[in-house]
């Protein structure tokens, strides 16, 4: 993995270091939205799962530099292809004093797959849990996978007996009558604990003194509050009253930073903007071209792509906060990236392929478009639509919430869609994630590739994508994966954009690691 | 008197479930609540079998049935994005707006009748003159930009007053939090209060200022004049007594909308009241929170007015006189 660009606020009173003991940090903080519910396992979203991750922890974790290492497991082996040993930690205790053992792990597994759980596949319900002795677990899998324990970072091990106790094993679903008892309590290992949650208003944690591992950051307490408005968000970290807040828009970056007393730190995110197109259907759903699909054709898709000035959007739109990408994942997360360039921006060239396809007049699409999902989406959006017009086609951009847009696009509201922007960040960290989701053959009720909204299918993908699956060797992957990467760059499966930027603002002084996963954790901050 | 009361009552009734059948045909159009309430990488059987245990499969009508029934014993269900009954948020949330309402309220009256009362005598004067350009702005500029505005004049630039939130609240009661026991409440109540009462003061004051030019003008205060009264209590005991009907009704029924709009307020300054827990709620398909706050405030106005309604049929002679 390329090593990532991390920037550790530095701003740091040398003097000043010496903070007394007795004094007790509390760090103030917002958030655009808002942490709704405590329970691990209802929501695989990454704010609700980064609040958690400070409370409660999964067997391995992340690092500042999102690298894998040993949490409450402290190691782990292959002893089979298909078996994985993983050592737990001993004289770990959860915040009510019960210790942590193997028979939590499996609890936390059963729990994982039941029903109304968001996070099932942190685990594959053919994996089968051996309990070796109190502090000893094995998985036993189907099939070899080398990425077996990649997301198991944000998959938290919880306290079986406390669950029990708390009728709490069946998960907190939305047609339950009356509230689950581990959505608005918790017990978990982790640096800190929650001592009060009203969710939407406020949740206040407290340092666990009783962590297994040595504390790095100096906090006492740490205050949540959810601030939706981005104005109210940034004037509350200019006017002193919070310590960090995120994110800071794009537009408000300079002012921030121009303020004696605050900064912005910026880095790039690992989610990819792209734009897709209906290549599945005989005939476009919204256009004036009847009777064909010229999304069908490759070099109406190429035309597409260089019709975009992705440089522009830079540097008008996202204010050079963003990173124009030539494939669908973050450089960050596959380690030949540079090997990959996007097709040059050239409205000639781009107007030359569509004549070539039979539309030298162009022709009209509707685009779908969220306007409250992504970093400027909608402004991307009405960009792509002005470039687009340069090259004759005609774009009826149809920008809505996401609530509407993600009922109309995605497979509940049947693929509604011919030309859509959307955004993704493989929650694995690993292509092979893209290659299901987004690249992967899919039928019209979206079995196989569930977000491949355009339908793009082809067979050798496919087979490479089996193959990167269950490759146990790096470096042999790796050239499985650019194969894959090379033929869908010439297919144009979609049109990757760029990965969008984070924008964190903090009082100056305040240390802090900006992980790209957009996740906050308390444990890497130090105040003053 | 009863037939009367309870001939409204029904009218009432009707409007609350013609509220509630509207609000549920809308909800249609709103988006996917399931699509709010799980992961992106959440399979589509998946989504399906939410889909099923939530009902929303059911036809429209059926789901309106089942709300209404729910909701005449007063149980809304569970919000889908918090997992907690709908019932017990709003419990938690109505103090925080309710204790903002009241305070724009008082706001709006201590201010706006004595600007109104200034304006009314002295129609040349310069201050006068510039009371009438502030109003403007009052009733001109949106809340969203008033608030803003505050929020970087006091908070930002001159950090007097906190920019969100309620500030340190002390708990009353078994439910009732209030603001109002601690200095740093009471702070956090100063912007929004004034940004949700800026409207209901201009209103008052242009209001106060027409009845007084008014009154100042019959012929029972220039008789009282003509007695050699002093000023003070030509104004005030005559004139300002009798402006006051009109300001009481305009007050009466203004307090509800200030309860029931101070969506926007909220929002801007992160007031954890039921408006933003609104907003919120439609960001987020939350259909039990949507439909048991537009049933609140629709339960507010056909209260107001069956209040209103009653306290005229108690006035007015004339409607007891045509009953009998």
């Amino acid at each position: 993995m390329k090593k990532l660009n991390i920037g550790l606020a530095s701003a740091i009173l040398a003097a000043g270091l010496a903070t007394s003991a007795a004094h007790a940090e509390t760090l103030k903080f917002a958030f655009q939205g808002t942490l709704n519910q405590l329970d691990p396992y209802s929501l695989n979203e990454t704010f609700t799962l980064s609040a958690l991750g400070n409370v409660y922890e999964g067997l391995t974790r992340r690092n500042e530099n999102l690298e894998i290492e040993p949490s409450l497991a402290e190691s782990w082996e292959v002893v089979e292809p298909n078996r994985w040993r993983f050592h737990l930690r001993k004289d770990v205790k959860f915040h009510n004093g019960n210790d942590f053992t193997a028979e939590d792990v499996a609890f936390s597994v059963e729990r994982l797959h039941g029903e109304g759980s968001d996070l099932a596949t942190r685990v594959a319900t053919d994996v089968k849990v051996e309990i070796v002795d109190d502090h000893t677990v094995d998985f036993v899998l189907t099939g070899p996978n080398p990425i077996l324990h990649y997301e198991w970072d944000t998959w938290y091990i919880m306290d079986k007996e406390w669950t029990e106790a708390n009728d709490a094993v069946a998960i907190t679903s939305a047609s339950d009558t009356s509230a689950n008892f581990a959505a608005l309590h918790t017990n978990g290992t982790g640096p800190f604990k929650v001592v009060s949650h009203e969710p939407g208003v406020k949740t206040v944690y407290e340092k666990n003194e009783n962590w297994w591992d040595e504390a790095h950051h100096n906090l006492d307490t740490v205050e949540f509050t959810p601030i939706g408005s981005d104005a109210t968000r940034v004037a509350a970290l200019l006017s002193g009253e919070l310590d960090m807040v995120y994110p800071i828009p794009v537009q408000d970056i300079k002012r921030v930073n121009d303020n004696a007393t605050t900064e912005v730190m910026t880095g790039p995110e690992l989610r990819t903007i792209f734009l897709g197109m209906d290549q599945r259907r005989d005939e476009l759903l919204h256009s004036d071209v009847k009777g064909k699909n010229p999304f069908k054709d490759v070099r109406v898709r190429k035309a597409f792509y260089q019709a975009i000035d992705i440089e522009g959007i830079k540097r008008k739109i996202m204010r050079d906060l963003s990173t124009p990408s030539a494939i669908m994942i973050s450089p960050f997360l596959y380690s030949r990236s540079a090997e990959f360039e996007r097709y040059p921006y050239d409205p000639e060239a781009a107007k030359a392929l569509l004549a070539e396809a039979g539309y030298a007049d162009g022709f009209s699409v509707g685009m779908d478009c969220p306007n409250d999902r992504y970093v400027n989406d909608e402004a991307i959006c009405q960009a792509v639509a002005s470039m687009l017009a340069r090259i004759g086609v005609k774009v009826d951009l149809n920008a809505q919430p996401k609530a509407k847009y993600f009922a109309k696009v995605l497979a509940s509201g049947g693929y509604d869609t011919s030309f859509y922007l959307l955004g993704w960040t493989p929650s694995s960290f690993d292509y092979w994630n893209i290659l299901a989701n987004i690249e992967g053959c899919r039928d019209d009720a979206g079995k196989g590739g569930l977000f491949n909204l355009g339908g793009y299918c082809n067979e050798k993908v496919e087979e490479l994508a089996g193959k990167i699956l269950t490759e146990n060797d790096p470096e042999a992957r790796d050239e499985l994966i650019a194969e894959a990467m090379t033929i869908t760059h010439e297919d144009v499966s979609h049109i990757p954009l760029h990965q969008q930027g984070l924008a964190w603002g903090f009082k100056s002084g305040i240390e802090l690691a900006q992980r790209a996963d957009n996740q906050f954790h308390f444990r890497f901050v130090t105040k003053k | 008197m009863l037939g009367f009361a309870m001939r409204r009552l029904l009218q009432a009734m009707i409007v609350m479930l013609v509220v509630a059948l509207l609000a549920f045909t809308l909800f249609r159009f709103v988006g996917d609540p399931v699509n709010q309430m799980v992961g992106i990488e959440t399979s589509q059987a998946d989504r399906e079998a939410l889909r099923e245990r939530l009902g929303l499969n059911d036809p429209i009508i059926v789901q309106f049935g089942r709300f209404v029934t729910k909701a005449a014993q007063f149980d809304f269900g569970t919000s889908y994005q918090f997992r907690q009954p709908v019932s017990d948020l709003f419990a938690k949330r109505i103090p925080a707006t309710l204790e903002l309402s009241f305070m724009s309220a008082l706001f709006a009256l201590m201010v706006g009748i004595p600007m109104g009362i200034y304006a009314g005598l002295n129609r040349e004067s310069a201050l006068s003159k510039l009371f009438l350009s502030v109003s403007l702005i009052g009733i001109s500029l949106p809340t969203f930009f008033i608030g803003i505005l505050l929020i970087f004049l006091f908070s930002v630039t001159l950090q007097w007053l906190p920019s969100f939130g309620r500030g340190e609240v002390t708990q009353v009661g078994s439910w009732w939090t209030t603001g109002l026991l601690t200095v740093s409440g009471l702070k956090a109540l100063v912007l929004p209060s004034i940004t949700l009462g800026l409207y209901q003061m201009t209103l008052i004051m242009r209001l106060i200022r027409a009845e007084m030019l008014e009154v100042i003008r019959t012929d029972y205060i220039k008789f009282a004049r003509a007695r050699g009264l002093p000023d003070r209590i030509v104004h005030f005991r005559h004139a300002l007594k009798n402006t006051m009907v009109p300001v009481i009704t305009i007050t009466g029924l203004q307090l509800g909308s200030i309860i029931a709009f101070a969506t926007i307020t909220e929002t801007v300054f992160q007031w954890p009241g039921m408006g933003l827990m609104f907003l919120q709620a439609v960001q987020n398909v939350d259909i039990p929170i949507m439909a048991a706050y537009l049933l609140l405030t629709a339960f507010l106005f056909v209260a107001i007015n069956f209040i209103v309604d009653i306290l005229y049929f108690v006035i007015d002679p004339r409607l007891r006189i045509g009953r009998s």
